[in-house]
């Protein structure tokens, strides 16, 4: 498969989505962690995942990379696309898809590499053969540009990256991702292992990455949420109960499990 | 938590019988028994460091006087009259006549030994190194747990070998096989050892391998996988960069392992003293030599005195070894 097949096919209806699935089952082992969840994520905004311990944000998320195939034992039933093309197609190549989808994780990990290394580590395994060492330093000023970092880093290029701060190493988490190009951002609780200022600094890092990008985000900060997401997912219990406009999740939840968990009485 | 504890002494001690202060509780006997077992147990602790170190002075003890007090002119008793030859450190090292028998001017030259050691360990290490890096990463990375289980114990059954039936198929199927694949006139010879050497050494390497592959924690390959590594490049560009210090650590006590081993050396080299020029060359190690000659000399001879010496330079290069294996594990990351 070649990158072309996941730009975006069709334009339904005037809106496009980035992610849509439907009747999306996953067990782990014997156990379901997702129900049936159907869902459209629209193209080039920030959409925040939310929902109490275990109800299966991370699960979710990690299926739209099939990053959960890597244990044995899970089953996934149903149908995810990505900009219209169906992920679980044959002709899908999982080393494609995962280049066009990036992923940042909970607690930043860095690799063992430098920083420099760490950047170009997405251009090395992917089409590092026609590239010039010229290409590469460019994409590095470029990445860590872009999310704020080459003023700090950029005499320190060669140090290792596991030394850098918690929250420069999440945000060169981030920028590791950029050098790919990739069309969709998923972020797992991304400021959860940072302090007020790292969040602050990751939130306008998402707010600028916003429409070049469709950013999924799973957070357990209800402000968080509120403030940097446009939509909004809670879930429970493995199923979706609601969708909307952050705004009107917010202020006018349609569920009543949604408007209980929102003030506070579980999670 | 523990004034709460107290308090209720009976149901605590049934509880949680390994946290709960019970000292007041306990009979003297009891008391007094674990005192013993406590003992017992650090004195063997103990008495790993004093054994190494008992043994270093012993080995220590018998080699080092030919060093100070020069030689006591071959069998024990200083003739009158004659000059003592002096021992020249250098010459022992470097020189490769090694005629510790002959009458008049026995020549202690361990150069040869030295080279010897050397090549078969080194070859020993070319062949051991892909084998165990290999296995231990398909161990670790790349096969279910079944496969995993069973060749688990079946490299553990290899490391259970006894080194002297190593020597054993060396001296009787290597040599042959040897011989008829190259077409050499002599089938016991630095291949031969090194072959042996390094199934040897396998074994070591490829659990201290797996055991370091294994402790690379499973965010960095989730960040390789997340970024599209094939497998293949999640090995090479993810995990041996990330545990490269154990995995020098494994290699290092290979190595360690293999400059020590005497039995099947001694019986696959050929035993001839001589610097080889291929690896179809016979030759002899510092080990095999020891083991080979210290029961024909006589206690406190300078022979029996050089033969110690040599175990002082075994003893000191699988220490640095093994010095470097344990650094390499910690890590040395400031620099
Ligand atoms: N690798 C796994 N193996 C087995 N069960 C798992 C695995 N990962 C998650 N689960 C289970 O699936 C359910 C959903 O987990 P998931 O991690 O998706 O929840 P979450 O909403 O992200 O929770 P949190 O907010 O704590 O991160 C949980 O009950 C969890 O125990
Ligand atoms: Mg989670």
């Amino acid at each position: 498969m070649t990158t072309d097949t996941l730009t975006p096919s069709s334009a339904a209806a005037g809106v496009d989505y980035g992610i849509t699935t439907r009747d999306l089952n996953l067990w782990y082992a014997k156990f379901q962690a997702l129900k049936g969840i159907t869902v459209n994520i629209q193209k080039g905004i920030i959409t925040s995942l939310i929902g109490p311990s275990g109800c299966g944000k991370t699960t979710l998320l990690r299926c739209f990379n099939r990053v959960n195939e890597r244990y044995g034992y899970v089953t996934t039933k149903g149908e995810i696309k990505l900009l219209g093309k169906n992920i679980y197609d044959e002709d899908v190549s999982l080393i494609e898809l995962r280049k066009s989808v990036g992923m940042v994780f909970q607690r930043p990990n860095p690799l063992p590499l430098s920083v420099y290394e760490n950047v170009v580590f997405g251009l090395r395994i992917h089409d590092d053969k026609g590239l010039k060492k010229s290409d590469r330093d460019d994409a590095v000023e470029k990445a860590l540009t872009e999310v704020g970092l080459w003023n700090d880093l950029k005499d320190r290029l060669d140090e290792k990256a596991i030394t850098l701060q918690l929250e420069q190493q999440q945000k060169l988490c981030i920028a590791r991702l950029l050098p790919l190009k990739p069309e969709i951002i998923l972020m797992d609780e991304p400021c959860s292992a940072l302090d007020v200022s790292g969040t602050r600094a990751i939130e306008e890092l998402m707010f600028a990455l916003k429409g070049r990008y469709t950013i999924v985000i799973v957070t357990h900060n209800m402000a968080q949420a509120r403030r940097s997401s446009d939509e909004c997912i809670f879930m429970l219990m493995g199923e979706l109960v609601e969708h909307s406009r952050t705004t009107d999740l917010f202020i006018t939840p349609k569920n009543r499990k949604t408007a209980e968990y929102i003030e506070g009485r579980y999670g | 938590m523990e004034t709460i504890e107290t308090n209720q002494p009976s149901s605590s001690a049934v509880l949680t019988p390994a946290t709960a202060p019970k000292r007041g509780r306990r009979s003297a006997a009891a008391v007094l028994g674990e005192r013993c077992i406590e003992g017992l147990i650090r004195l063997c602790g103990i008495s790993a460091i004093v054994f190494v170190f008992a043994i270093f002075f012993f080995v220590f003890r018998e080699g080092a006087p030919i060093l100070f007090g020069g030689g006591t002119g071959g069998h024990g008793v200083t003739e009158p009259g004659a000059a003592k030859p002096s021992f020249d450190l250098a010459k022992f090292l470097f020189t490769k006549t090694w005629y510790p028998t002959s009458l008049n001017t026995p020549r202690y030259g361990i150069g040869a030994l030295i080279i010897g050691t050397f090549s078969v360990t080194l070859l020993a290490m070319v062949i051991a190194v892909p084998f165990g890096l290999g296995a231990a990463v398909f161990l670790s990375e790349f096969c279910g747990k079944k496969v995993r289980e069973t060749l688990k114990i079946t490299i553990e059954l290899l490391a259970a070998i006894p080194s002297v039936v190593w020597g054993f198929i060396g001296l009787t199927v290597m040599n042959v096989v040897i011989q008829k694949v190259f077409k050499v006139q002599v089938g016991l010879n630095v291949l031969n050892a090194a072959i042996l050497l390094a199934l040897m050494s396998v074994p070591i390497i490829v659990s201290i391998g797996e055991d370091a592959l294994k402790a690379v924690p499973d965010s960095y390959r989730e960040a390789g996988i997340a970024m599209g590594c094939t497998r293949w490049q999640l090995v090479w560009r993810v995990l041996l960069p990330a545990a490269k210090n154990g995995l020098l650590a494994a290699v290092l006590l290979g190595v360690g392992r293999a400059v020590g081993e005497t039995m099947a050396v001694l019986m696959a080299t050929g035993h001839s003293v001589n610097i080889p020029h291929s690896i179809f060359d016979s030759v002899r190690t510092l080990t095999a030599t020891i083991a080979a000659e210290l029961g024909e000399t006589a206690e406190g001879s300078d022979h029996y005195r050089v033969l110690f010496l040599i175990g002082i330079l075994l003893f000191t290069i699988t220490f640095i070894v093994n010095l470097l294996a344990d650094f390499a594990v910690k890590g040395i990351r400031k620099k």
